[in-house]
């Protein structure tokens, strides 16, 4: 395969792969559990989403690494078991490649504050971030995305973090914006061009946005950030809300009606994708799409 | 009525400047200032202009946050007051994020602003196991339990603490609210929750009224 790199810089059009967790989560991930357990200890069917995106013609394959950085395995009892963990997780996706896929290495957030809102410093969740893009640069990822950021502030730690463990690889960084009234924040406040400027001179490759309350929501988050930067332009939407149906949680919208949801957000992405309640037959109707 | 030093409470608060919303809480205790007009026309005043500009996305998490924590450190000063001059407390509410689920931070937030609100919480904290919200309600003599959950997954475990309730018979005497990003109404509708809120002003107004049937 070419460079990642370079087919960025060209700004040609790739296609990201949907959701992992709610993936997991259909195939019996306990509530509860972090999806990064399911690496070590169900790593068939982690490899198994991840080839099911690859053969519906995802260009980059996101790694299960997501909840991989020290803060949150430590919640889990986890956090001896990082290196393995992304190491592990950047190999399945490598695996489930076979060769038609980029290794699009996940980092989420922390889920702490910081200081002087929450109870973490600033040094202790770069040194985190450190410890997690050092293991999936030396893993052999081809990018790293930092993902579902609301914290300008935090995001920023984490592209710092990459830039120095993994000086060579290009840096996605996405936020998650509400649409309010007022037009899009995240929770922490962050509009569209704070978080374009912030991202951006941290030194970010591509920004934009994930998760959300669906394409529809997400073509207007679009369109500030396409007036905000020229920087090549990430979006990742959820398959609609999650409704509620008899005890479980279902997106609402199948493949074919995200896929035109989705349509107008072609003119201003450079790399499209899914989040939560997306499957691979969305991003085969993404696919059939472009 | 209000005065000058109260009125500067409360935009010190909505500023979520911490100490100069202690400085002048001690120096509005010094002027012999009633203690329920402190809370009520200074520290109560600033926290509904903050809850309402969240509410209209004004204001976002860090500036609650920050008026929170202020808000926090005046009422150690005022408390021994309040009891002192026998101001009656809104109600004692129990909360906590239920079994599984590790995110606490819209759970603290309305935590602080029931303590705001004059109410009495009791934090079980995180990963709470569906007894010990009901146990916790009856050692605390709560009439409230709040719960929340962020994950799509956890929620349903909201149905386990009522259930826990009427196992021990306590199902009429205790409310239930529920809140968390993927909860809704229909959903505290389906499990048999008591009432709904989308965000920490809308819990305090619900945890109010409900506090209020059953006393």
């Amino acid at each position: 395969m070419k460079p990642l790199a370079g087919r960025l810089r060209r700004r040609e059009r790739l296609l990201a792969d949907g959701a992992i967790g709610t993936m997991l989560i259909a195939r019996g991930l306990p509530p509860g559990e972090p999806p990064e357990r399911w690496t070590i200890e169900r790593p068939h069917a982690v490899e198994a989403v991840a080839r099911a995106y690859a053969d519906a013609g995802a260009d980059l394959l996101t790694t299960n690494t997501f909840g991989a950085s020290p803060l949150r395995l430590r919640a889990h009892g986890l956090e001896d078991r990082l290196d393995e963990i992304n190491n592990r997780g950047v190999q399945l996706a490598r695996d489930a490649s076979d060769g038609r896929a980029y290794v699009l290495a996940s980092i989420g957030p922390t889920g702490h504050l910081l200081k002087p809102l929450g109870d973490v410093d600033a040094q202790t969740v770069l040194d985190g971030f450190r410890r997690q893009a050092a293991a999936l640069a030396a893993a052999g990822a081809d990018a790293i995305c930092i993902e579902t950021m609301t914290d300008a502030v935090e995001a920023v730690l984490a592209i710092e973090a990459v830039k120095a463990e993994a000086p060579g690889l290009p840096v996605f960084a996405t936020m998650t914006f509400d649409l309010t009234p007022r037009g899009p924040f995240t929770v922490m406040g962050v509009d569209v061009p704070r978080a374009c400027s912030r991202l951006q001179e941290a030194g970010a490759d591509l920004v934009g946005a994930n998760c959300g309350a669906g394409a529809e929501a997400m073509l207007a988050v679009a369109r500030e950030f396409s007036r905000a930067t020229t920087l090549p332009l990430i979006f990742q939407p959820n398959a609609g809300l999650p409704e509620h149906q008899e005890g479980r949680l279902v997106y609402p919208q199948p493949p074919a009606a995200f896929a035109s949801q989705v349509a107008p957000l072609l003119e201003i992405a450079t790399v499209i994708g899914g989040c939560c309640g997306t499957t691979p037959a969305h991003i085969a109707a993404l696919r059939a799409m472009l | 009525m209000t005065t000058p030093l109260l009125d500067g409470i409360s935009s010190a608060l909505q500023r979520g400047d911490r100490d100069a919303v202690v400085a002048l809480t001690r120096e509005a205790i010094d002027a012999a200032t009633p203690a329920s007009s402190l809370l009520n026309q200074g520290l109560l005043a600033g926290m509904r202009v903050v809850g309402a500009k969240f509410r209209d996305y004004e204001m976002f998490l860090p500036d609650v946050l920050l008026a929170a924590r202020a808000m926090t450190a005046a009422m150690e000063l005022l408390r021994p007051l309040l009891v002192a001059d026998g101001v009656p407390l809104a109600g004692r509410v129990v909360l906590g994020t239920v079994k599984g689920d590790l995110h606490d931070i819209g759970k603290n937030l309305v935590g602080i602003m029931l303590q705001g609100a004059g109410f009495d919480t009791v934090d079980l904290g995180v990963d709470v196991d569906p007894d010990a919200f009901a146990e916790a309600a009856v050692t605390h003599g709560a009439t409230v339990i709040g719960m929340s959950a962020l994950l799509t997954t956890t929620m349903i475990g909201m149905k386990d603490v009522i259930r826990a309730l009427e196992h021990r018979g306590l199902r009429d005497r205790i409310r239930t609210v529920v809140g968390g990003a993927p909860v809704s109404q229909a959903f505290a509708v389906e499990i048999g929750a008591d009432g709904y809120a989308a965000d920490a002003p809308g819990a305090v107004a619900l945890v109010r009224a409900l506090a209020r049937v059953s006393s």
